[in-house]
């Protein structure tokens, strides 16, 4: 049986039917057309798929969609402002934060998510936040740079 | 009823004719859902990551409980105990100031599952009926002394943890029981607590071996000691010899080290992709003794952070 409800991402609402084996990645992709959340591994070990739920990291893939109802997503997509970068998207590009670009998104969500708690990160709580996050291309090093980089311009 | 769930079906009801979901606000409805056969998903880091491994489809019928509030928080009680609700997630579990303060082995615990993301939705009452022999939480709750409270239909029984779990990835509860939350009683002035794995990386990771102490310091004298031990048997379980190897001791180093033997001795480990069984048994000895250790620092009040996995690393 499918049920019809309305998931609310990035301030927009989208009314769907599916399954409730469905998970959030694949409706996101496959239903919405928001391609940014990658699928990486597919159960839970990567962080390609991440997005925020009430502001909170999730990983998408291995999510209920319909777990989601009456709360807030923010993917990738969510993250600009009418086209314009946040300033740390600005500073993964400066810094060399993406190279494939396939982790990216989720790397995005996990350092906003940590930026609004914590607008002042030590390079530790950078790195803890990050953990959930696999790069197979930059080695980290310009991730964590990038969002240094970040914090110096947002933070003062 | 969401305001948000357009049309009659949108919160659900289990149909014969296929899958159904339903996500109901009281545990009246949630039993109600588990007596025909739903099944419960919380955080769903174990039930639906374990089916896109392909270790089990996601089942037919789904009840959701992350919308009951009274499944939630993490209350103190009057008897100066701890009160959680099945739905407490690691996140909260580990940055309350209570738990961090009086259950700090539980902190240490809940602090290292998965990443932020998995903490954020990950939930003690998962942990707990997934029943993993090397479940993060378990140890800490069972040396606290740690009761469940289980509902169904046919009433609540309230069961102390370490009676709940009958092998891997198996527990005494029937498929209709809710775990509706979970008790820890106050523990005694000049008690400390630790909880250590050994890991091959700092997060994201399993327990290769993990291991619990909860010691309470009396005029410089050990006259309480509970020891667990994780991924070193079928289930998490205490070790009573452990324990009594510590008890008129003053905690010091030839104590903690005879509790580590004891662990070892206790443990039915398994050879696996992470570590021979061989191993296992060695690191029992070597991680039970840190945890007895840094349990007696902090009983005596001494700062060991928390996670304690990640301050005890190599301090051999
Ligand atoms: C990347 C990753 C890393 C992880 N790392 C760790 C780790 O380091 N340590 C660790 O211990 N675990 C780890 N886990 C496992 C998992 O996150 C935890 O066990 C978590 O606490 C499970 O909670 P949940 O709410 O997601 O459970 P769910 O997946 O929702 O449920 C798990 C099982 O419990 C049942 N269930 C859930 N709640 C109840 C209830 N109240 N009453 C009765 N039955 C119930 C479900 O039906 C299901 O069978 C990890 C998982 C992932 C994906
Ligand atoms: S695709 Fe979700 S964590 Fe890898
Ligand atoms: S840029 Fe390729 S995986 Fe990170």
């Amino acid at each position: 049986m499918k049920y019809s409800a309305t998931l609310r991402v990035n301030g927009f609402s989208y009314p769907v039917t599916i399954e409730p084996q469905r998970t959030l990645l694949s409706v996101l992709r496959d239903d919405l057309e928001l391609t940014g959340s990658k699928e990486g591994c597919d159960d839970s070990e990567c962080g390609a798929c991440m997005v925020l739920l009430d502001g909170e990291p999730v990983n998408s893939c291995s999510y209920l969609a319909l777990q989601t109802l009456g709360r807030e997503i923010t993917t990738v997509e969510g993250l600009s402002t009418n086209g314009d970068l946040s300033p740390l998207q600005k500073a993964f590009l400066e810094a060399g934060g993406v190279q494939c670009g396939f982790c990216t998104p989720g790397m995005l969500i996990s350092a906003t998510a940590l930026l609004a708690r914590n607008p002042r990160p030590d390079d530790e709580e950078i790195k803890a936040s990050l953990s959930g996050n696999l790069c197979r291309c930059t080695g980290y090093t310009p991730i964590l740079a990038a969002v240094r980089s970040a914090v110096e311009m947002t933070a003062g | 009823m969401s305001a948000l769930a357009s049309g009659s079906t949108a919160m659900g009801q289990a149909t014969a004719a296929g899958p159904s979901y339903t996500a109901p606000t009281t545990v009246d409805d949630v039993i109600a859902a588990m007596a025909t056969g739903s099944r419960v998903v919380a955080g769903g880091t174990d039930l639906v990551v374990g089916s896109r491994q392909g270790r089990w489809p996601v089942p037919e019928h789904l009840v959701a409980i992350h919308r009951v509030n009274s499944l939630r928080g993490i209350r103190p009680v009057v008897d100066g105990g701890l009160w959680l609700g099945a739905t407490a997630t690691h996140g909260e579990i580990a940055e309350d100031a209570t738990i961090r303060e009086r259950y700090t082995a539980l902190a240490d615990a809940s602090s290292i599952v998965g990443s932020r993301a998995t903490r954020n939705v990950g939930t003690l009452g998962g942990n707990i009926a997934n029943a993993s022999p090397a479940a993060e939480t378990s140890g800490p709750l069972m040396c606290f002394g740690a009761t469940c409270m289980l509902e169904s239909r046919n009433g609540r029984r309230e069961l102390p943890l370490d009676e709940l779990f009958s092998g891997p990835g198996r527990t005494v509860a029937a498929m209709d029981e809710l775990l509706v939350s979970v008790s820890l009683p106050a523990q005694p002035a000049g008690t400390g607590s630790c909880y250590a794995r050994l890991e091959y990386r700092r997060q994201m990771e399993i327990a290769v071996v993990g291991a619990t102490a909860v010691v309470t310091l009396d005029g410089g004298q050990i006259t309480a000691a509970r020891v667990a031990i994780t991924s070193l048997a079928p289930t998490v379980r205490r070790v009573p010899e452990a324990e009594a190897a510590l008890i008129g001791s003053t905690g010091d180093r030839a104590a903690a080290e005879r509790a580590g033997e004891a662990a070892a001795a206790a443990s039915l480990p398994i050879d696996d992709v992470r570590a021979a069984a061989d191993y296992r048994r060695a690191m029992a000895a070597v991680i039970t003794r840190r945890v007895v250790q840094a349990a007696v620092d902090r009983a005596r009040g001494e700062t060991v952070s928390i996670p304690a996995s990640a301050s005890l690393h190599g301090a051999l």
